[in-house]
């Protein structure tokens, strides 16, 4: 790279066209409270706890069945537990692929 | 084995403690050195192994706290037990190691197997004996420090006055007394009224290691401010801020994440400071807050990788660093388990790695060397065939020897200077 020109790219300049047109509709403000807001929600599910005790107290010492292997699969009786859900995606993440 | 997630050596270097993403804590100590192989430095082997934090759900929230330990920090040791603080993403934990190698044999009231004896068939008294067992490891919660944090907590730090510490989240830092469980008091608040206000968290805090009134917190903007509990008792007005100034025209998208400081420490000497962004790390002069006095490189290839390390959210990767005893010399972690150790006396540097492949026991490390454009030679990898999954993000180097503990995912390794 000729370092004279006036039109020198950097290596991050580089780097930030490159993302800019892979999605295109990226937050102007980066570090800006969307980022910081996903980063303070970590950990976010969405689970019924009333549903979750009932269960709970009318297995009563038993163990509730527990999800199969695929998580996202919740059918007949199992009731969900705090391990099973997946955590939800928060919604950052996808704007960041969707645009 | 799951993911270790700190690493931490105690003040005498004779235990180091490790915490894993499954909450638990597993100490090593080192063994005394063997007389019939007086040059063979002590090994480390398991000392304790202890489950110190579970899953929880705050149902109110609808949040899962998880139990991975984000942070391990030994107390000065003042008796024959020793002590440390770990830490969850809520909750903080007292836990005392203790060593029990004696049993009392010979209770009136019981029979050796614990059941109680019929007081009607005791005729004589007899005193208890101490006999010698075999040695057991216990580790007991003595203090839970809990409900004190809305944010994620992501540093602790003891004080030098060795009766409080230090827990921060991303918006607070609270200061605890070590005999104090219900309550703690805060000392910075940097939330704002409206949240959408916010632009900075808290990354990193901790204690100056000489004065009691000094603490420092690192921010994701690339700041460093220095707080004297003296001056006020809401240290949300810093004494000092250091922060290193940004040529304008390099800025881009990437400039705040990259700036973001993942880590802070403070050299044993207490004059310095160091910080890790994602691609450095810097050396700060307490007494200088415009610039840093020393900056090294720590995988300066990966600028012009930026784009798909933000894809892959490898751009948002916490790494540590930390000093040797005599802060001549500071180490911190990269990708494909390679680390890097800058000596700031002589400023050469090198890049090791931590694997199975490369290091057989009491073999010489070879150095690594990454190309970074044009042809590549022999040995050396190229940027695009590095691990990004293999990221050594822990490691602690002894207080006073050249032993250095370095966590490579689940496996934790432990190098020492080759004895000539």
């Amino acid at each position: 790279q000729d370092t004279q020109e006036k039109e020198t790219i950097t290596p991050e300049r580089a780097e930030e066209a490159k993302l800019k047109a892979k999605y295109p509709n990226l937050g102007q403000k980066p570090g800006g409270s969307d980022f910081l807001m996903k980063r303070l929600q970590k950990g976010q599910k969405y689970f019924d706890s009333g549903d979750y005790n009932m269960a709970k107290a009318k297995m009563k010492n038993k163990q509730l069945p527990s999800a199969g292997p695929d998580k996202n699969l919740v059918t007949g009786d199992h009731i969900p537990t705090p391990q099973d859900l997946p955590q939800r995606k928060s919604s950052l993440v996808t704007s960041k692929l969707a645009g | 084995a799951d993911i270790i997630s700190t690493v931490e050596f105690n003040y005498s270097g004779d235990l180091l403690a490790t915490g894993d993403k499954g909450g638990r804590v597993v100490i090593f100590q080192r063994e005394q050195e063997n007389k019939s192989r007086p040059h063979s430095r002590g090994e480390y082997n398991v000392y304790s192994t202890f489950q110190s934090h579970e899953p929880e759900f705050d149902y109110l929230k609808s949040l899962e706290i998880e139990e991975k330990i984000n942070k391990i920090r030994w107390l000065p040791q003042q008796n024959a037990a020793h002590f440390l603080l770990s830490t969850n993403d809520k909750t903080i934990k007292l836990w005392k190691i203790s060593e029990r190698d004696k049993r009392a044999e010979g209770y009136n009231l019981k029979d050796e197997d614990g059941r109680l004896r019929d007081p009607f068939r005791i005729t004589a008294l007899r005193v208890p004996v101490l006999k010698p067992m075999d040695l057991m490891v216990e580790a007991s919660p003595r203090r839970i420090f809990a409900n004190a944090h809305t944010y994620h907590i992501n540093s602790i730090s003891v004080n030098s006055d060795h009766e409080t510490y230090l827990s921060a989240d991303d918006l607070r830092i609270n200061l605890w007394h070590l005999e104090i469980t219900d309550r703690s008091f805060n000392i910075v608040d940097i939330k704002p009224a409206n949240m959408e206000e916010l632009t900075e968290v808290i990354t990193a805090a901790e204690f100056h290691p000489h004065h009691c009134n000094v603490f420092v917190y690192s921010s994701s903007k690339g700041t460093i401010r220095l707080c004297d509990m003296r001056s006020s008792a809401l240290c949300d007005r810093h004494s000092k801020f250091f922060e290193e100034p940004e040529d304008p025209s390099s800025r881009s998208f990437f400039s705040e994440i990259i700036s973001s400081i993942s880590d802070v420490k403070f050299s044993h000497s207490g004059q310095y400071m160091m910080t890790r962004d994602y691609l450095s790390v810097k050396v700060w002069d307490l007494n200088m807050e415009n610039r840093p006095v020393e900056t090294y490189q720590v995988h300066e290839y990966l600028r012009s990788k930026l784009c798909s390390l933000y894809e892959n959210d490898c751009i948002f990767d916490k790494f540590e660093c930390c000093w040797n005893g005599s802060d001549s010399a500071i180490m911190t972690g990269s990708y494909n388990n390679f680390f890097r150790m800058f000596d700031r006396n002589t400023r050469r540097d090198i890049t090791l790695e931590a694997s199975r492949e490369s290091s057989k026991p009491r073999a010489i490390l070879k150095p690594r060397k990454v190309c970074t454009g044009g042809k590549r030679k022999k040995d050396e990898i190229s940027v695009d065939s590095l691990d990004f999954n293999k990221k050594i993000l822990h490691t602690a180097w002894h207080p006073m020897e050249n032993i250095i503990a370095v966590a490579a995912t689940n496996n934790l390794y432990i190098f020492q200077d080759k004895i000539n």
